[in-house]
């Protein structure tokens, strides 16, 4: 009984780890969808969520609700910002002037934040309260019910947003052909401006939700966005629901794998599977596979 | 001067000025901090056969240049193999891996490729860090011997200078030399548009694959020199972060100039010791150097300074004609 007990431990952190880089693979496919661009930066909107939390909470004295809020507004304008500076003078560049570019962008995020707040680890206390609820024999903390909760609220308001809000197809009208999409009045810059900031806000939020379990420091960016990305790739860049089973498969094979095989050996496994499905079948299990045009 | 014997005339100055710098710097650590320019300009150099003249980007190149260090640190202190077979052994190693990893990972194109050499980049870093049993894990490997060629030590700053010079000179002419060839040829026009190439009837895959091979075999030959200038090795040197450092050594200079990579590489080394006063502005420093330069020079330093000196003599000829 006791394996079984540790088992559904492995599999509940696993799948709240999961639900994390299913938020930050979203990130990255809006951006994706809107651009054809695979941001590096991705990773450090979500050190930025967390970090800028810390400050406003610990430092700053603010309340949570208020100290998230503005955050998640803070990290989205640096979202807007990136845009409108780096990406849109560079609009029709080719692919590796643009991952340069972004690269750039998430190394001087990373030292503007460890300029401003050190090289300290930082924990956030945890939403509400560290007392562990028991379910089915295995022990959860408040936080990944908050995981899970706010993270299927995300998904929910992403479906009906770009399904069913007249702005939301406007953007998915550009990500199937921008120039069809202008033809028909809707302004394409916007569109594009828009997904970063929709994606900073994702990406904060999703460091905000994890940083109390995980703690957070400037150079947490770089793995929770290689694992989102890791995420978005599994499922699929076209596939919203297919980024969600990709995190909770990475999480869960992380947790399985840390519990079961090695722990050190964590963060490879994120990486293998990257490489093997990067290999095997590009376009994501479950995402359609896309023509190329020359 | 037809273009060959310029670019000779060039590249025997540029020597030339490299091996007579020892004799007029006297200081250690200059010359110290100049077998660190040597072994990352070969660094800089292999990565730009790969990003500027394939035009494919890797961000895992620390890794060779770490397979190459610690297959000479752990074969010459473990097994007291012969230092010099080792290099070869160590930078063959790292071409065949290379070699097999390149045909899946050079099929995939721009964002994707960044990613999937960026997965393969850290889990090596990974392994270096928890074979502790073979690598010493996060605290290094240390006592690794000196390189020697019969009675000669290269135990001093002056000895590595030249050990380290003379290699990456002759890193650098073969680079040259690779850019006037036929496959030169074909990796730029596979940089310009890989359709048009293979319509033309050139392998991209497998000459990218190639470039990829000869890149990693170079990156772990500086690593074996790393390894046994330093005589000590630690997995940090080979992180994530060194391989955007030479990416950003690459563009510094510029894309596709091998000289542009030496410049790109004595800037990024000598940078942290300007901002020693500074310390921790060096990160920022490179983000900006990163998205400043590709946005308002894509050519990088090197064409800025080509620019320059162009704009400079026609000045001068102007005078001249004016007096005449």
């Amino acid at each position: 009984m006791d394996n079984f007990r540790q088992l559904t431990q492995y599999v509940l952190s696993g799948l709240s780890n999961g639900a994390i880089y299913a938020l930050i693979g979203f990130g990255f496919a809006i951006i994706h969808n809107a651009t054809g661009i695979i941001n590096f930066a991705q990773g450090e909107f979500v050190m930025l969520g967390g970090m800028l939390t810390v400050f406003f909470l610990v430092f700053c004295g603010f309340p949570l609700l208020p100290a998230i809020v503005l955050s998640i507004l803070i990290a989205t304008v640096a979202g807007i910002t990136f845009e409108r500076l780096a990406i849109r003078p560079l609009k029709d560049a080719k692919p590796i002037r643009l991952i340069i570019i972004t690269i750039g962008a998430s190394i001087f995020i990373r030292g503007a934040a460890m300029l401003i707040w050190g090289k300290d680890t930082h924990a956030l206390p945890a939403f509400s309260g560290n007392e562990p609820l028991y379910i089915a024999g295995a022990t959860i903390m408040p936080q990944h019910l908050w995981i899970f909760g706010i993270t299927i609220l995300v998904i929910i308001f992403s479906r009906l947003f770009f399904n069913h809000s007249i702005i939301g197809k406007a953007m998915r009208a550009c990500a199937y052909n921008a120039q069809a999409a202008s033809l028909v009045g809707i302004d394409v810059k916007i569109m594009v401006m828009l997904s970063f900031a929709i994606s900073a806000a994702i990406g904060s939020l999703a460091g905000i939700i994890i940083a109390p379990l995980t703690m957070t420091s400037f150079d947490v960016g770089i793995m929770l966005g290689i694992k989102g990305f890791c995420a978005v790739i599994i499922g699929g860049m076209s596939s919203g629901l297919g980024t969600v089973l990709g995190g909770l498969l990475l999480g869960l094979l992380e947790a399985l794998g840390a519990g079961f095989i090695s722990a050190s050996y964590k963060d490879a496994i994120a990486f293998i599977v990257l490489l093997l499905i990067l290999f095997l079948r590009p376009e994501g299990l479950f995402g359609k596979k896309e023509t190329e045009r020359v | 001067m037809t273009k060959e014997k310029r670019q000779i005339t060039i590249f025997l100055i540029f020597s030339f000025v490299l091996l007579v710098i020892p004799f007029s710097l006297r200081e250690s650590y200059l010359l110290n901090v100049m077998v660190f320019i040597g072994i990352h300009t070969m660094l800089a150099v292999a990565l730009n056969l790969l990003m500027g003249y394939a035009g494919q980007i890797s961000l895992g190149h620390a890794a060779f240049f770490g397979m190459g260090a610690y297959i000479s640190g752990i074969f010459t202190t473990r097994f007291g193999l012969d230092p010099w077979l080792v290099i070869i052994m160590a930078a063959l190693c790292a071409a065949a891996i290379a070699f097999a990893m390149g045909f899946p990972i050079l099929k995939l194109k721009g964002h994707y490729l960044a990613m999937a050499t960026l997965g393969f980049g850290i889990i090596i870093y990974i392994i270096f860090n928890e074979t502790v049993n073979w690598t010493g894990g996060p605290s290094g490997l240390s006592g690794i011997p000196n390189l020697k060629i019969g009675e000669l030590v290269f135990d001093n700053d002056f000895h590595n200078y030249y050990l380290v010079w003379i290699i990456t000179l002759g890193v650098m002419l073969l680079s040259i030399n690779l850019s006037q060839s036929r496959i030169g040829r074909a990796l730029r026009a596979v940089h310009d548009s890989e359709v048009a190439a293979r319509v033309m009837g050139i392998n991209a895959w497998v000459l990218k694959v190639q470039i990829f091979t000869v890149s990693a075999f170079i990156s772990a030959m500086a690593g074996s020199l790393y390894a046994h200038t330093m005589t000590f090795v630690a997995p940090a040197s080979f992180g994530f972060n060194f391989s955007v450092e030479l990416v950003t050594m690459v563009v510094v200079g510029g894309l596709g100039s091998i000289y542009g990579s030496f410049l790109g590489a004595a800037i990024l080394t000598t940078l942290p010791e300007f901002l020693r006063v500074f310390e921790d502005f060096d990160i920022i420093i490179y983000g900006l150097m990163l998205i400043v330069i590709t946005m308002f020079m894509p050519g990088g330093l090197i064409s800025g300074l080509q620019l320059l000196s162009q704009k400079f003599f026609l000045k001068f000829k102007a005078k001249a004609d004016k007096g005449a």
